[in-house]
Formats: C-alpha cells, structure tokens, sequence
C-alpha cells in the first residue's frame, strides 16, 4: 500500500511540477502584485504595496468598468447563440443517414482553423473595400461601403459572429455526446405511446439532455471569457475602446504600458470571474457524472 | 421520404455555414491582384500562385512554420511523455489524492491566460529564455498538460487491469508494465491527446505573442497577427499563409476525426 502511494507521487511529479511553476505559482504571485504599485516605466518607483488601492482604482476606471461590461454583453450574446446553433448541428449529427460521417468532418473544420486565421477571415469579410459584407449589403455601389469594423457597435457585433462560427462545433460536440448517451429504447417505449416528434423532443430530449447542455454552458463561458485573439487582429479593442474585453485591457496595461501592478488586479478579476464559473462548473460536472454521460 | 429531403437541407445548411467563410480565404489566397480588389467579387479564381510566392519570399513564411512545427511537435511529445505517466497513476492507483489532483488540473486549465501571464513573462526572463523555443515550449507544456491527462486518464481507465497484472507477475517492474503493455494498448488514446496538444500549441496565440517579440523565432500565429502593412493589407499574402497555417490541421481533423471528437467529449476539456 505505502508502496503504491509513493509510486503515484513519483509519477505524478514531473507534470506536477510544470504546473506548479506555470500555473500555480504565476496565479498566487498575480494575486500578490496586484496590491503593489509597479511602473516598469517608472522603475525608480520600485515595488510598493498599496493595498487594496489597484482595486479601487479599478472601480473608478471607466475604461475597466465599460470593460467589464463589454466582456458580460459579450458572453451573454454569444453564449446562447453557440448553443442554439450547436444543439440544431448536433440534432441533425445525431440522426442516421449517408454522409453523417463527412458532415462530421465537414463540423470541425471552424474548431480546426487556428483563432488568430479565423480572425483575419473575418476580418477580411468585413472590409471596407472590398468585403463579402458590404458586396451582400450593397452589391456593386461602392459609394456605400463602410467598415463595420470602425462602428462602435457593428465592431463588437462581427466579433461577436466570429466567436461564433469559431466555437459551435465545439459546443455541437459536447451536446452530440449528450445525445448519444440517451438510450433509442426510451424513444421506441415513446413512440409506442404515440408520442408526436415534438413531444419527444421536449419531454425526453431536452431534460435527458440538460447535463451535457450545462457543460456546453460552463465550458464556453469560461472560454469566453477569455477572448483575446480576435479582438488583438479585428480591432486592438478600438473603435475607442468598444471592444476592449477585459483580457485585452490587461494585456494592454501589463504589456503595453508596464502597469504591472493594475494589470494583476485586472488579470485577479477576471480570475475570479472564472473561478465561480469554475466552481458551478464542477458542481454540474458530478450531476453528469452520476447519470453516466461521457462514454 | 419527407425526413431524408429534410436531413440532406439540414445538412447542406450545415456544411456552407461550416465552410464557406473559410472557402472564401482559401479561394482568395489563389487570386490575383486584379481579381482579390474586384467589385463585384470574382468567384473562382484563376488559381494565380502569386500571393504564394510573395508569402514565400517577401514574409519569410516557411521560417514561421518552421517555428511554428518546432514548437507544436516538442510540446505534443514531452507533454504525452510526461502527462502518461500522471494519468497511469490516475486510473491504476486511484488514491484520494490522485482524483484532487485530477480535480486541480481541471481548475488550473480554467484559468484566464492574462491571470498567470506576466509571472509566467518574468520566470522566463530571469532563464533568459525568452525569445527561445525552450522557453515558449515550456510554457505550451504546463498549458497543454491538464488536457492531456484528462485524455489519457480516461484511455488509460480501459485497459484492463488482469493485463497488466499478468506482466506484473511475470516481473515486470511497474513502469515496465507501463510501456511494454498499458502504452501499446492505449496507442489510440496516445495518438488523439498528442494531435489536440499538438493543434493546440499550433494555434495558440496570447503567449506565443508576449513570449516571442523576436521575428526569427515568432509562430505562424503571431506571424500572420502582426502581418506588416502600413496603408493597405497585403490580404492576398495573410490569406496565403492562413492556408498554410490550416491546411495541416485540417488535413490531420479529416484523418482524425473519430478520435478527436472521442478526446473532446471524454476529456471535455477544451484546449
């Protein structure tokens, strides 16, 4: 028995110690230097902590504060979107017919397109000159092209599209796993009881398939609240700042302007607004756990 | 009848909304200059390899995959090595503490990349190994790690144990028993967490970018991020090495697929 114990310990060590040192530590000393001031343009100022005051001034900035408030609309438009369009991908996914297997190839191809490509795609399709967009807007009237890109809110809308297409598969995967987890003969008992499709859908689909819809839920959200890629190509958080998500404000505090201090309490909010998603996360996860989800 | 009609309309929706935008770009990178700023837009190129070449030449594109393959296939290989050994300890022992710590993985692959960026920025600093591709590989490693144990966990759970044991009484030491018979059982749960680091390092953008600030060792990523163009963008170019940049990964997701939608849903941790 001891024997075994220090065998896991021997194997667990060399991943535990990457993570412990790309990871775990960078997160507490995030923490720490979030209550110091640290100009690293100003290094004559040193290292002072400050307290609480990184935070303060964060409720008082409002470029953070409308930050906060574009990464929430964000989340909160692109999240239910993903899922809807995933849920109708993995409907059909879950179907048998010829060609489910190309479909399926043909879904990951958004998933496989590396972030930073997707961006430039979309960016591209927005163009003020020569975009798909503006050509479907306008056909060949040129003199009506603008750049949605520089509108304070078309800006974050195509951001917004862009996530979008980007993420459904992924999402259309989790909730095509949950599919597949319902047993066919819970819909032939259904059918037998002359159950019309709908009603299948409703009253054996969508409950049986809640688990697998909160994980798609917790995961993306998560992951949304991560964006930085396609606001860094699209529009460097601009036109003044209406696309500044919280994860670009602080790369642009910590790296643009050496604010490190200010930065880490940015970089602390939005790891605390992960953590209580992470938290509900983990809850949701034993409720699949205990259904048997996941093959 | 009625439903096949359906499905087959279902499934062409699907398909162009999967594909056309990113058509779109490929056909466009195979333009000339002529036909990339026409109005109304030319539908089928005239397959010009221009853009191609200019990437080739001008950008120095082959340098960015280079780095970019440098990277992605050291990160898939050391994290698969190290991230085995975790999660056979994980699914054989199945100690308390083996499941916390599949529990802070989990937590840990949550974490926000601007959260651990800059102590991350400053270890590398104080090795001198920014700028290097030991340094960004390091970091891929602890990134991709919390994914990749999950794969493997979950594989690893399904060899059956009466295997093992069986090489075990025929005195094979544990980490024998490991790679002679668990590895070679779990080569397809190997192969998929090895392709999803691997995709993932090959897209990954945030570090990449604070990470590398010198071109000569910059990924495909950050390459075609800050593609140099002052008044107008070189869209033909960034089209072209965003071919590039996908053609592998596409070409791997179509062989793959199975697997990876099986890593994706089992671990359900994404990359």
């Amino acid at each position: 028995m001891k024997n075994s114990q220090r065998l896991a310990l021997f194997f667990l060590l060399p991943s535990f110690f990457f993570v412990a040192l790309f990871s775990i530590f960078p997160i507490v000393e995030s923490l720490r230097l979030s209550f110091y001031r640290m100009i690293l343009t100003l290094p004559w100022l040193g290292q002072r902590m400050v307290g609480w005051e990184n935070y303060r001034d964060l409720l008082t900035d409002p470029v953070a504060l409308a930050s906060i408030r574009t990464t929430l609309i964000f989340i909160a438009v692109t999240i239910p979107l993903e899922l809807l369009v995933g849920l109708g991908i993995a409907l059909v996914l879950n179907e048998m017919f010829r060609g489910r297997g190309l479909l399926r190839a043909v879904v990951l191809i958004p998933w496989a397109v590396p972030t930073v490509v997707a961006s430039q795609m979309w960016r591209f399709i927005f163009n003020d000159r020569y975009g798909l967009v503006n050509f479907m807007l306008f056909g060949a009237d040129t003199s009506r092209y603008w750049a949605p890109l520089a509108h304070p809110h078309f800006a974050l809308a195509a951001i917004m599209v862009a996530e979008i297409w980007k993420t459904t598969p992924f999402a259309a995967l989790i909730i095509l796993a949950g599919l597949q987890s319902i047993p066919d003969d819970l819909y032939e008992a259904a059918s037998v009881d002359g159950a019309t499709p709908w009603q299948k859908f409703r009253h054996l689909t969508l409950p049986l398939l809640k688990p697998a819809l909160l994980l798609a839920l917790l995961f993306r959200t998560i992951d949304a609240l991560r964006v930085f890629d396609l606001v860094f190509v699209m529009t460097q958080g601009g036109p003044a700042d209406a696309t500044n998500v919280l994860q670009f404000y602080g790369y642009k505090k910590t790296f643009a302007e050496g604010m490190i201090g200010y930065g880490s309490a940015i970089a602390v909010t939005v790891f605390f607004m992960s953590l209580v998603l992470a938290l509900a996360y983990l809850r949701a996860f034993k409720i699949t756990r205990l259904q048997g989800q996941t093959p | 009848m009625k439903r096949s009609v359906a499905l087959l309309f279902y499934s062409i929706g699907i398909a162009l909304y999967c594909l056309v935008p990113f058509l779109w770009f490929v056909l466009t990178s195979l333009k000339s200059s002529a036909e990339l700023t026409a109005i109304p837009p030319e539908l089928i190129p005239s397959f010009h390899w221009g853009f191609y070449q200019s990437a080739l030449q001008n950008y120095g594109l082959l340098h960015y995959v280079a780095n970019s393959a440098i990277v992605a296939a050291a990160t898939a290989l050391i994290t698969v090595a190290i991230g085995s050994l975790a999660a056979y300890a994980i699914a054989r022992f199945q100690l308390t503490w083996t499941n916390f710590y599949l529990l802070l993985l989990l937590v840990v692959s949550m974490f926000p990349q601007i959260a651990i960026a800059g102590p991350i920025w400053t270890i590398l600093d104080r090795l001198q190994w920014l700028n290097t591709y030991q340094g960004l590989v390091a970091a891929y490693i602890a990134l991709s790690l919390p994914l990749a144990i999950w794969i493997l966990a979950t594989f690893f759970r399904e060899v059956p144990r009466e295997i093992e044991e069986a090489a075990l009484i025929d005195g094979c030491s544990r980490l024998q028993a490991l790679y002679k018979v668990v590895l070679p059982l779990a080569a397809p749960g190997i192969l998929t967490a090895g392709l999803l680091v691997f995709i993932h390092a090959w897209n990954e953008f945030f570090f990449a970018l604070i990470i590398m600030t010198d071109p000569t060792v910059q990924t495909l990523p950050v390459g075609i991020a800050l593609f140099p163009g002052e008044y107008t963008m070189p869209w033909g170019e960034i089209a072209a090495a965003s071919t590039i940049a996908t053609l592998p990964l596409v070409v791997l997701t179509l062989i793959f697929q199975r697997g990876i939608v099986r890593g994706l849903s089992a671990g359900a941790v994404k990359g």
